[in-house]
């Protein structure tokens, strides 16, 4: 496992009918190209993701046609759409039910940053302030297109994560948190209004 | 239709004691409406309904309006001696109109298709007591409108059949459409701020006081150099 | 030889520990907000006697993004793309009741060019909304994918003339105040007549596979009746008012725009139960198609904006006014009040799909949890509206 195979003798031998591969090279192949996304709609996004698997754009060609309604059978979750304070201890609900590996993918502005609806006392300002997010689309909304990029992304994500040594996936190390805690309502705000585990927000400085 | 005058005179006709005040829209929608006493609104809110001319059997819109304590300036030109000799002066009076809430609620008539009639109804002040009579009994409409106003404004209906919060959660005790409400302070992080933005956001930034601004903005220039 | 047939009631059960209770608890569901098909982020408390519907709690506020209090703090022009965000499906229509109330609040005037310019994109607008509703509701029902996919045909191609007309998809922002944003691109108005001409292929197909389908039949009729006396005190409006029976079309009781300038009827029901909320977007549909092919043979061209409009620092007189539109979900009004400044005072939109929902719980009780799909399916909503 460690060691690579040698290119020169795996097209050899794939010209001799052999098909030499690596554990983790077949179980990121078959991880990939079967991603199960929850079916999970916020707003205005979820629109477009459901155009991304209809009829013209159709994602079943990547694998991921399997709209799965239970957080229990599904390995993405496409954040589409405004994340409210209301809705956010829900969808970190969501995220801990999932089981591992799990991926998340942030669609549009709000998901990202709250977007157009930042200013909003009620908008949250970004999911990646409670669950760790893998792929990132901008765009309000992003078009079709855009998700499906996003999904290549993921997939080449998942393609290059390693089953053991040192720089193992995030998923097999023991230490690494698969739930997060789930905010709570509070008199003002949500408690807290961010994870301090997961949301790093960067420093900047401006005159 | 009617017009809004005799539509104010024959529902004080109809509920005894009501008192109804025309407030006129100056802008060019010309849609003016008729504020009614609370005691009476209900009463009056019947009638306009009932009523076999008006049949405003729709209540389309109830919108919740905050009005903050004003102070109107009015100039008068005063005669007045000045130096033995009689002039005319300018005379500048303040009146303070305290604040308050607001609902105003836009009928309509589906059996002889006109309106809209708009009616409206003001609490004493802004207050965490503001109260209105609620008018769902009246027009069903206004079951989760009412219960919007409530939700942002703080009215309290009176006979209202379920008044709960409804947008926002049930722990959340601000108003937040009021316009004094302050939102929580979570600006930690903005990418392109601006204006009060700006303002709310720079107490997150991190302070080093042995930079000015102008050297700030050369620092970042250097670190894009780098 | 005779085979002795064993009655239900001859076998012999053993006690159950639970006694005899079996009847009268109700057990409370919580369904949503992430359910499936509750178009969004809709929560419904169900209290339910075995299967059928005793109580119904809708729970809203999961998607109130503060449209309103933004919307005040605003210019008037920078509330025009939100509006498109309100009902995503449909954001020509909404530009038009925004932009519709302040030009009551400021008494502009539109030329001709641009008030026939709304009315195709709206009758566009209401096109690919009841394909899409109609998709959507039959998922509810249980035809999984086939109706949605076909309807999403379609919407794609309204979609593309959306997007060469306006630059996005789905997030217009076409209209302005006096007028629209630019005119047609070469060629779009024939590609318009295209997709309009061939548009009754798709109603025909639905109605054939659907309409007259046994399962569609036995799961709507008689589901979800709403009185019309009922439909019009709880402020119902739009298809679902219409489907009661009520004659109430703003399109004709207003007559905004042009729309008295075209020839056209206004299907009515009989019943008012999801077969015929379901029926009326189909019929709606075909009296849409008839208006464009009207609009496009009477469009000429001409100026698109009226020169005097202020677009920026733009600040309408002191007042207050209530504008409304008929919107494909029912009735869409924002009302505007300006204290002179450049931000509106007051902004609040009138939703239809949330004035719609007063009535949801009066429709499901007595039906069973697997009709209240199908009755919130009818209602049509979207939950950008239902919370603002």
């Amino acid at each position: 496992m460690t060691e690579p195979i040698d290119e020169r003798l795996r097209s050899e031998l794939q010209q001799h009918g052999v098909w030499v591969t690596s554990m983790q090279e077949l179980y990121n192949w078959g991880r990939k190209n079967s991603i199960w996304p929850l079916q999970f709609g916020l707003a205005c996004c979820a629109i477009e993701m459901i155009a991304t698997a209809a009829s013209r754009y159709d994602i079943a060609r990547f694998g991921g046609e399997i709209f799965r309604p239970s957080p229990r059978q599904a390995d993405l979750m496409i954040v589409a759409g405004t994340v409210t304070k209301k809705m956010a201890p829900q969808i970190v609900r969501l995220y801990n039910q999932m089981a591992d590996p799990k991926y998340v993918i942030a669609m549009g502005a709000c998901a990202i940053s709250g977007g157009p609806f930042k200013q909003g006392y009620n908008v949250l300002k970004g999911i990646d302030r409670y669950i760790p997010v893998d792929v990132y689309i901008p765009g309000c909304p992003p078009r079709p297109e855009a998700l499906l990029h996003a999904f290549m992304e993921l997939q080449r994500k998942i393609d290059s994560q390693k089953l053991s040594g040192a720089d193992k996936a995030e998923h097999l190390k023991p230490e690494q948190p698969s739930e997060f805690p789930v905010p709570l309502f509070g008199e003002h705000d949500l408690e807290s209004s961010a994870n301090p585990g997961v949301f790093h927000p960067p420093e900047i400085e401006r005159a | 239709m009617e017009s809004l005058e005799q539509i104010k005179a024959r529902a004080e006709r109809a509920v005894s004691g009501a008192q109804i005040a025309i407030v006129p829209n100056p802008g060019p929608a010309q849609q003016s409406s008729l504020l009614i006493d609370n005691e009476h609104a209900f009463a009056v809110a019947r009638f306009l309904r009932d009523d076999p001319t008006l049949r405003l059997d729709f209540c389309s819109n109830v919108t919740g309006v905050d009005w903050l304590d004003r102070v109107v300036k009015k100039t008068v030109k005063m005669k007045r001696l000045v130096d033995g000799e009689e002039k005319e002066v300018d005379e500048t009076t303040e009146e303070k109109i305290p604040g308050y809430l607001e609902a105003v609620y836009h009928l309509y008539s589906m059996t002889h298709k006109h309106g809209p009639v708009i009616i409206r109804i003001r609490t004493r002040d802004r207050g965490d007591g503001a109260r209105l009579p609620s008018l769902t009994t009246i027009w069903r409409s206004a079951e989760f409108q009412e219960r919007e106003i409530f939700d942002l404004y703080g009215v309290r209906f009176d006979g209202h059949p379920d008044l709960r919060r409804i947008l926002m959660w049930d722990e959340f005790v601000d108003y937040p459409m009021r316009k004094d409400y302050r939102e929580p302070d979570d600006y930690e992080w903005e990418p392109t701020p601006h204006d009060e933005v700006l303002e709310k956001a720079k107490r997150h930034y991190t302070q080093r006081p042995e930079l000015d601004g102008a050297e700030k903005i050369t620092a970042g220039g250097d670190a894009l150099n780098r | 030889m005779s085979a002795t047939v064993q009655t239900l009631e001859a076998i012999e059960r053993p006690p159950v520990s639970m006694g005899s209770r079996l009847e009268g608890e109700l057990l409370e569901v919580s369904m949503g907000p992430q359910h499936p098909s509750t178009h969004g982020v809709f929560r419904m408390n169900v209290a339910l006697e075995g299967e059928v519907v005793r109580k119904l709690k809708p729970v809203f506020g999961y998607l109130h993004r503060n449209h309103e209090k933004l919307g005040e703090n605003m210019s008037y022009l920078g509330s025009m793309p939100y509006t498109d965000r309100l009902d995503y499906f449909c954001s020509m229509t909404n530009n038009w009741a925004y932009a519709l109330s302040v030009e009551k609040l400021a008494g502009i005037k539109v030329p001709e060019r641009a008030e026939y310019l709304r009315v195709i994109l709206a009758e566009l607008t209401r096109l690919q909304n009841h394909a899409s509703l109609l998709g959507f509701l039959l998922n509810d029902m249980g035809a999984w994918g086939t109706p949605l996919m076909y309807a999403f045909r379609e919407r794609e191609k309204i979609l593309d003339l959306f997007e060469s007309l306006s630059g996005s998809r789905m997030m217009c922002d076409y209209m302005r105040f006096g007028g629209c944003r630019c005119d047609t691109p070469p060629g779009w108005m024939e590609r318009a007549k295209q997709i309009v001409d061939r548009f009754p292929h798709f109603i025909d197909d639905l109605e054939q596979l659907v309409v007259g389908n046994e399962v569609v039949i036995g799961r709507t009729q008689n589901v979800g009746i709403l009185s019309p006396d009922l439909a019009i005190n709880a402020g119902i409006a739009g298809p679902m008012l219409r489907a009661s029976g009520v004659n109430y079309d703003i399109r004709k009781v207003d007559g905004y725009g042009f729309y008295p300038r075209f020839k056209f009827r206004i299907p009515l029901g009989e019943h008012g139960d999801t077969y015929d909320r379901l029926m009326m977007r189909v019929l709606e549909m075909r009296e849409s198609l008839s208006i464009l092919k009207q609009a496009f043979e009477q469009i000429q061209p001409g100026p698109i904006m009226n020169p005097k409009v202020k677009i920026r620092a733009f600040r309408p007189p002191v007042g207050e006014a209530y504008g409304r539109i008929e919107g494909p979900k029912g009735e869409l009004g924002f009302y505007l009040i300006s204290d002179g400044g450049q931000n509106p005072y007051r902004y609040r939109v009138r939703p239809p799909s949330f004035v719609n929902l007063t009535v949801l719980e009066d429709l499901c009780l007595g039906h069973t949890v697997a009709d209240v799909m199908v009755i919130l399916g009818s209602v049509d909503i979207v939950m950008g509206e239902v919370d603002r």
